[in-house]
């Protein structure tokens, strides 16, 4: 097990086209960190990387210690789990994950002792003799993880393992891919385009968004207290709400939100300071959907009252998304499901502005 | 029932006799038109063996309808296995196409791993070249490919047989690879490659079992060439004992403008054997085997 880090690592295509713009990033030994970004992003370029199937253009890449710029994949002692698992189709299950052991010269009973303790975590005991062809989908991730588990790698490399899943296969798979993980401890890379998959799993989320990082923090952190739009917006479903605003003065003393002449929300006490500067100046007001509730609390330090007209509203059973309109922008809350909301009449919210982000409207920044 | 409802349940019952007819319609003609190539492909094996079965008289006999046997005789077949140079080219046509298929297939599964999967500077345009020289007829090189095998003191040696055809089987046969390995995911390399393995160990443990349809589909064809080929061995061979099958048949079987019918329907028939038995037992895989990559990414 090892460590990894990227140290300005650059990848430049053919024609000049830069996926991965000089990325620094560390990862402890045993951690499990996973990037995420939207299609594009580089974060795929940056484990392919890592994996060295893709050539660095610049930068360096250390694993346990050594730049592995220009060792080739099979001497980095990295083992990759791909999202169309990649088993070899004319081997058995066995052999699938006895092939990389058998070409390192493994004697015949270690090879066996490996590859029946990795069936044993995995339970795919039973699947040993079959063809790729007859398991399931799941059953084709988990021998593909068997693969990876069998080398005892450095580190184990995930591309987007879920992505051809169902949807509730991928709730079980990472819940497998966690425990293995807790079982293993081995150092993991995890690409994903999905940022549950990267809350649940991540000991820390890497945001990535056109081949930078925007972000590295635990899930609670990237969530509670993103840096920048971009991870605000990226990080949370139903997406946070962003509302274009100016920080006015308030009429009791202290700042409010403006976003238009009829919605001015009363900005928390202890948060006047940290906005003062940004006094009458055009920005951006954040606000999760979970911090907008129905009428309660009144009264309570940073819970502002907001009339807005409703637009949709999307019962989930344990919870209903109201969805508005304010100057053309999407407004959605996350209610109660016993919410009397309907469409096109008028719903009294709360807005818990303890809660609140206010960013630059250039640069995106979310203002600490 | 309203009577909206009816003209409904009318009009799609319209639609569906509609379907159905047209779909009749379409069915017969394809039957028609296979029945046309069924009839025009057949009937020539057919007089072949009609006529293998002949005697030389009842061939040559005016009376009797030419399309039947009156008096069946395997005395056509008979001469031709006891006959010493039908023997002989029977086994210079099994040497020289198994020497072609090995070589042909060994150059274009290796030509073909490297082209589609090594992405090296120009092999794009290399894929594109190798089957341009497949469409070069055979008739336009045998000249200069004459003074080659002069070059060589290869002249009526049946051995430089196998130094030609691999030139008519090895690009097709590469092009048929290429199309399978592009159609086995990028993925399958890669994890080998952080298994550990090595481009080779890629190509003979991964590739191969997982392209053997399209290797068997180039096998296939590789060895048609080879056992079919005429006009190269008609132009660098002139002696029995060097020739194969189909020159050596017309040359032992043709005695100026004596044609002996019965004896040149039996060889052909006995020529015909092995690639009809191949083509039976593989026949599924040969299909397979084109048609990859054709669907898949």
């Amino acid at each position: 097990m090892a460590e990894v880090s990227c140290r300005k690592v650059v990848k430049e295509y053919d024609g000049g086209v830069q996926a991965v713009k000089g990325i620094d990033l560390d990862i402890a030994d045993h951690e499990f960190v996973v990037l995420v970004g939207p299609s594009g992003c580089g974060k795929s370029t940056t484990l392919r990387m890592i994996a060295g199937l893709e050539e660095i253009t610049g930068g360096e890449i250390w694993i346990g210690g050594d730049v592995v710029n220009d060792v080739p994949p099979r001497d980095r002692d990295i083992a990759m789990v791909f999202q169309n698992y990649a088993l070899y189709p004319h081997m058995s299950v066995f052999d699938n994950m006895a092939f990389g052991l058998k070409l390192r010269k493994f004697p015949k009973d270690e090879i066996k002792r490996r590859v029946d303790e990795a069936a044993r975590i995995l339970d795919i005991g039973v699947l040993l003799d079959r063809k790729p062809r007859a398991l399931s989908g799941g059953q084709r991730q988990r021998v593909a993880m068997g693969r990876a588990i069998v080398r005892n790698p450095k580190v184990f490399l995930f591309d987007e393992p879920l992505s051809n899943l169902d949807a509730k296969l991928r709730v079980q798979m990472r819940t497998e891919i966690k425990k293995v993980h807790q079982t293993v401890k081995t150092t993991t890379v995890y690409v994903t385009h999905d940022q549950i998959e990267a809350m649940t799993l991540a000991d820390r989320v890497v945001v990535m968004n056109h081949g930078i990082i925007e972000q590295v923090g635990s899930p609670a952190e990237v969530y509670h207290r993103p840096t920048s739009r971009f991870v605000a917006g990226f990080i949370g479903s139903p997406a946070m709400n962003f509302l274009p605003c100016r920080i006015d003065e308030a009429a009791g003393g202290g700042l409010s939100v403006r976003i238009n002449d009829a919605i001015k929300i009363a900005i928390p006490a202890e948060r006047t300071a940290r906005y003062l500067p940004f006094k009458g100046k055009e920005m951006v007001f954040g606000i999760r959907p979970e911090h907008l509730t129905q009428r309660k609390d009144e009264g309570r330090p940073g819970f502002e009252p907001v009339d807005l007209l409703v637009d949709v509203v999307e019962p989930m059973g344990m919870e209903t998304m109201v969805h508005f309109f304010v100057d053309g922008a999407p407004i959605c809350a996350r209610l109660d499901p016993a919410t009397n909301a309907e469409p096109e009449k008028m719903l009294g919210l709360t807005a818990d502005m303890n809660q609140m982000h206010i960013m630059e409207k250039d640069t995106g920044k979310v203002v600490y | 029932m309203s009577a909206t409802t009816l003209d409904a349940h009318a009009s799609a019952k319209k639609r569906k006799t509609s379907l159905h007819n047209q779909r009749l319609w379409a069915l017969w003609g394809s039957y028609a038109a296979l029945a046309v190539f069924v009839v025009i492909f057949l009937v020539p094996p057919f007089y072949t063996v009609i006529t293998s079965l002949k005697s030389s008289a009842e061939i040559s006999a005016q009376t009797g309808s030419p399309w039947m046997v009156n008096h069946p005789t395997l005395e056509n077949f008979w001469y031709l296995i006891t006959y010493p140079n039908f023997q002989t080219y029977y086994l210079n046509s099994a040497m020289i196409t198994a020497v072609t298929v090995a070589v042909s297939m060994t150059i274009s599964i290796m030509a073909a791993f490297s082209l589609s999967r090594m992405g090296f500077w120009g092999s794009q345009t290399l894929s594109t070249g190798v089957f341009l020289t497949y469409l070069v007829p055979p008739s336009l090189l045998f000249i200069p490919l004459f003074q080659i095998v002069g070059m060589l003191g290869l002249i009526n040696n049946l051995w430089c047989l196998a130094l030609l055809y691999p030139t008519l089987a090895v690009p097709f046969c590469t092009w048929i690879m290429i199309g399978y390995f592009s159609s086995i995911p990028k993925e399958l390399d890669e994890a080998a490659l952080i298994d550990g393995a090595s481009y080779i160990q890629i190509l003979l443990k991964i590739f191969i079992p997982v392209a053997m349809p399209g290797i068997i589909a180039a096998t296939i064809f590789a060895f048609t060439v080879a056992w079919g080929a005429f006009l190269y061995p008609l132009a660098y061979l002139y002696t029995s004992n060097q020739m194969v099958l189909t020159v050596g048949i017309i040359s032992d079987l043709i005695r100026g403008d004596v044609f002996q019918w019965g004896k040149i329907m039996a060889a052909c028939l006995l020529a015909s054997l092995p690639p009809i038995v191949i083509y039976a037992c593989l026949m599924d895989y040969y299909v397979a085997g084109l048609t990859a990559g054709a669907t898949k990414g």
